[in-house]
């Protein structure tokens, strides 16, 4: 990491333009032309292409030493709550660099992509079973598309039905920003279901809400306190009694596989982030993966086409299946990440059945170790047992003065990714710490007793929380002024 | 093969610690009946094995290194430098979350910043998102991006965008009341302008076309913003990002929106994904814009620093009044077409268009002088072209694979009255010796 004394005084790192040597040519292309120059009208062409030339041991500085301005997985402990931040195993990228899956095309005749087909028609297989909702498709390209895409399946449901009244949506006001957000997108409004004191959704409520005009309520569970809903039955019953579909946001994956499917609980639909629960590695942001499973009565409406099997003269055959009248449409071009789906599959084939039972329990219980191991110095508002993640407020440090931002900044100078902070709404000052199952019990104690120095320093020693993070190439930038007056591109002499 | 560190050992002292005696007494929660199901799955295997496993399914996949490719429509092959994966592979960008903590982000922030540049350089548009999920996303969300700043409803759609582009932005509006027209296409394979100009009235919303379009003919984007701008709707341009190395910039025509696929400047085809959305605008557009942002600051010690910006527009912040529910976005990918961009410079990015462009006039010209084939539309083209063929696209193409040649894309089969026409593409990856082996193939 560079340190404060390694670098000038306002600029960390020269941008690509700042460094730019115009004219260079690096040479990668041929600069002869081996067939004869075809006429090239003057008024198609652009007059200037204002990019930068480098060579290329600038370039590899430049980015090498922008990565290493970055806490990353490989490099930190990062126990970003709801992110499923685990270890991202090389394996499965020694897998998605194959010359046989990087260099196929969508659009080549199936019999010359047998291999691609059948991981594909596999993966389907697996998140079904895991899911207990064995339809699946893998176009979504991460949670929020496949959140879109189970959404308008289940309005195509209700429209093929006739029942065309149904344009509530149901969300509990612990759910990620991206329920609501989707719900908009199909064109549905969205009605807020508050959490009861014991961190579940508030069944009198949900009875009072759920009627005829309802679509559909989305779920998480374990929801977003990281605790499971405890009347889950009784919810799910309700919702189908009255018409309605279950839609369950699958980011939290990581607590119940191999721990309970949620189809057999009563759930309707359900996305995957292959990026969080199946260790594609996040990328800065993406690319992800997000697969949606729905139970059979839901299969007409998924988006065409599917991989589907077949017998051929010489065994098995793979293809994709368009020939789906009720479809609600592709929702991307070609089939999905693909790429990110080879290294989910290779994940899955390495944990079997019992190895992913194993990433659930082992991932609960670290996060059952660091809420008892904390509940001392931290606030716990909801307390009992946790599945994936626990929830804690700062609201203590916070009558001090010290903000859980403040908390959150002062993690890095010891070496430790913040956790998720002001997530969820409904928590005061909240800290919101996912472990993962991929962390040594020396990871663990070693951020248990600084979360509780630092508790120590909120009391005896503010000012040093406040103003943290001390340690990182730049300090806190100022947020307001950037979104005041938005500087989005660099400009010469700007 | 797992990746669970922790030991038996270490798992009673937690269990103790925790104050339960198994780790089933974590999950007391979870209804009894459904408790720990048994998973059907296949086996684990070990590392060893699965290696070996993987290897036979991508060994079962005929692969673009080994065959001369002119299969294009939406994916390309074109030339991607090695640095550019061995930059994007370092775990410190590879392995991070979205950069919601800028003090250990700069350097995913300030990548994306150069990226956000480069697009508007490329596009001549003044603000890029951060990216989508890919090109054909990207155009669904534009419409419904103009039908938010046009507050209209009615989408025109050209014929000529990619027919999955035009399927997606139907799935994406089919529960929002936004119908949408599509503009047929001239004889020269251009947007028909007289159609256009008929189609067009106070309820429209956008009109959107392909910059080449999908038979690679290259739009006249001037008229067409003219007839669209005067009827108050907006202009989006799906471009190709290698073509805008020759071809003048969306911006020069003073287009509101331009999307695109940027996977051919940054992966190779990969069966379809990852891809890399590509969404630009004009400043004054920006607050309605889907997707992050990255914006340019100070640290409180008047440091250069980069951030998320205008977070206010999306999903975490607003809701259901954001303008997208996008989330997870390209990053890594965008990343790539950064490093892509800044390695193959001014100088390379311009000749992966010339070689494209002059070797695919070589080909479409040795071609249509073979008997029984030749060229339907007359307009300019940039490195994919139309082709009737004198026998079914599908037969021809059987033929090809046994020349070790991948055959173009069968047009007849999303255009009907486009039966035995192949859509085939020419990038710098195609040496004068393949081209003469596909004609030669052609007419054999």
């Amino acid at each position: 990491m560079l340190t404060h004394e390694t670098i000038s005084e306002k600029i960390i790192e020269p941008l690509l333009f700042e460094m730019s040597t115009p004219g260079h040519n690096a040479g990668r292309l041929p600069a002869y032309l081996d067939v004869p120059a075809a006429d090239l009208p003057q008024e198609l062409q652009r007059a200037d292409l204002p990019l930068p030339d480098m060579s290329e041991v600038q370039v590899v500085r430049h980015f090498t030493r922008l990565s290493q301005l970055n806490f990353s997985v490989d490099t930190h402990f990062y126990p970003l709550g709801s992110c499923t931040m685990k270890y991202n195993p090389k394996v499965n990228d020694w897998a998605a660099a194959l010359t046989g899956f990087t260099h196929i095309h969508p659009y080549q005749p199936e019999a010359t992509a047998q291999g691609a087909l059948e991981m594909l028609y596999q993966l389907q297989y697996i998140l079904g079973e895991i899911a207990g909702l064995p339809h699946v498709t893998l176009q979504p390209s991460a949670g929020a598309h496949g959140e879109l895409t189970g959404l308008l399946v289940i309005m195509g449901y209700h429209r093929s039905r006739g029942d065309s009244k149904r344009t509530r949506v149901l969300v509990p006001d612990s759910a990620h920003g991206t329920n609501p957000a989707t719900a908009a997108m199909c064109g549905c409004t969205v009605t807020h279901i508050p959490t009861d004191s014991r961190g579940n959704l508030d069944y009198d409520i949900l009875q009072r809400e759920m009627d005829d005009t309802v679509a559909a309520i989305m779920l998480t569970n374990p929801n977003t306190l990281g605790l499971f809903e405890e009347r889950i039955l009784e919810v799910t019953t309700l919702v189908h009694e009255r018409g309605g579909l279950v839609y369950c946001d699958g980011a939290n994956m990581n607590a119940v596989l191999g721990i309970a499917r949620p189809g057999d609980l009563g759930c309707d639909v359900l996305h995957y982030n292959l990026h969080k629960t199946f260790t594609v590695p996040h990328g800065g942001g993406g690319p992800g993966a997000g697969g949606t499973a729905v139970r059979d009565t839901l299969a007409p409406f998924l988006p065409a086409p599917l991989v589907a099997r077949r017998d051929g003269p010489h065994g098995p055959e793979y293809y994709l299946d368009y020939d789906r009248p009720q479809s609600i449409g592709r929702v991307r071009a070609f089939y999905g990440n693909f790429g990110n789906a080879v290294r989910g599959y290779s994940y899955l084939r390495s944990m079997g059945a019992p190895g992913v039972r194993e990433v659930s329990e082992n991932a609960v219980l670290n996060a059952n170790y660091i809420r008892v191991n904390l509940a001392d110095a931290f606030d716990l508002p909801y307390d009992r047992v946790c599945k994936h993640e626990a929830v804690f407020s700062g609201r203590r440090q916070a009558r001090l003065g010290v903000r859980t931002l403040d908390i959150a900044k002062r993690l890095i100078d010891y070496g430790i990714h913040p956790p998720t902070v002001y997530f969820p709404l409904i928590v005061e000052e909240a800290l919101m710490i996912e472990p993962t199952e991929t962390e040594t019990l020396e990871t663990l104690d070693h951020f248990v007793a600084t979360m509780k120095r630092i508790a120590r320093e909120a009391e005896e020693t503010p000012e040093l929380v406040k103003e943290a993070p001390h340690t990182t190439p730049i300090s806190r930038p100022d947020d307001v002024a950037a979104a005041r007056k938005p500087v989005v591109r660099w400009q010469a002499g700007g | 093969m797992n990746f669970i560190p922790l030991t038996d050992a270490d798992r009673q002292t937690m269990l103790q610690a925790i104050g339960v005696t198994s780790i089933e007494d974590l999950f007391a929660d979870v209804p009894s009946q459904h408790r720990f199901p048994t998973l059907d799955l296949p086996p684990a295997l070990a590392e060893l094995d699965l290696q070996q496993h993987i290897a036979d399914l991508a060994g079962r996949n005929l692969n673009l290194a080994e065959y001369a490719c002119f299969l294009g429509a939406g994916a390309y092959n074109h030339y991607i430098p090695p640095v550019v994966n061995h930059l994007i592979m370092r775990g410190e960008f590879y392995t991070a979350y979205t950069p919601y903590q800028p003090e250990v982000s700069q350097g995913t922030l300030t990548a994306i910043y150069e990226y956000q540049t480069m697009i508007c350089q490329l596009t001549g548009m003044e603000v890029t998102n951060a990216s989508m999920y890919d090109g054909s996303t990207a155009l669904a969300e534009a419409c419904l991006m103009a039908a938010r700043i046009t507050r209209r409803d009615k989408l025109v759609l050209a014929r000529t965008i990619h027919p999955e582009y035009r399927e997606v932005v139907r799935t994406y509006t089919q529960s929002l009341d936004l119908p949408s027209e599509t503009i047929p296409y001239a004889a020269s394979g251009r947007v028909d302008l007289d159609a256009l100009a008929k189609l067009v009235d106070g309820q429209t919303a956008c009109v959107a076309v392909q910059y080449p379009n999908f038979f690679g003919v290259v739009e006249d984007l001037a008229p067409i913003v003219d007839i669209a701008h005067k009827a108050g709707a907006l202009v989006i341009v799906n471009a190709d990002p290698i073509a805008l190395g020759l071809l003048r910039a969306p911006g020069e025509f003073d287009v509101d929106i331009v999307v695109g696929e940027g996977q051919s400047i940054s992966l190779p085809p990969y069966f379809g994904g990852p891809y890399l959305g590509l969404f630009a605008t004009q400043m004054k557009h920006v607050r309605q814009l889907p997707g992050r942002v990255i914006g340019q600051t100070t640290d409180h010690d008047g440091r250069r620093a980069f951030v998320m910006t205008l977070q206010a527009r999306e999903q975490h912040i607003r809701r259901e009044k954001a303008t997208s529910n996008i989330c997870t976005n390209e990053a890594l990918v965008a990343l790539a077409a950064t490093v892509y961009l800044a390695s193959m410079g001014k100088t390379g990015l311009k000749r992966a268009a010339e070689l494209s462009y002059h070797r695919a006039h070589y080909a479409a010209a040795e071609i249509a002088r073979l008997p029984g084939y030749s060229l339907p539309f007359d307009g300019p083209f940039f490195k994919e072209f139309a082709v009737r063929t004198p026998a079914p696209v599908a037969e021809i193409n059987q033929r090809l694979l046994g020349h070790k040649i991948l055959g173009g894309y069968d047009l007849g089969q999303t255009y009907p009255e486009l039966a035995n026409t192949a859509l085939l593409a020419v990038t710098e990856m195609n040496s004068r010796a393949q081209i003469d082996r596909l004609v030669g193939a052609l007419q054999g």
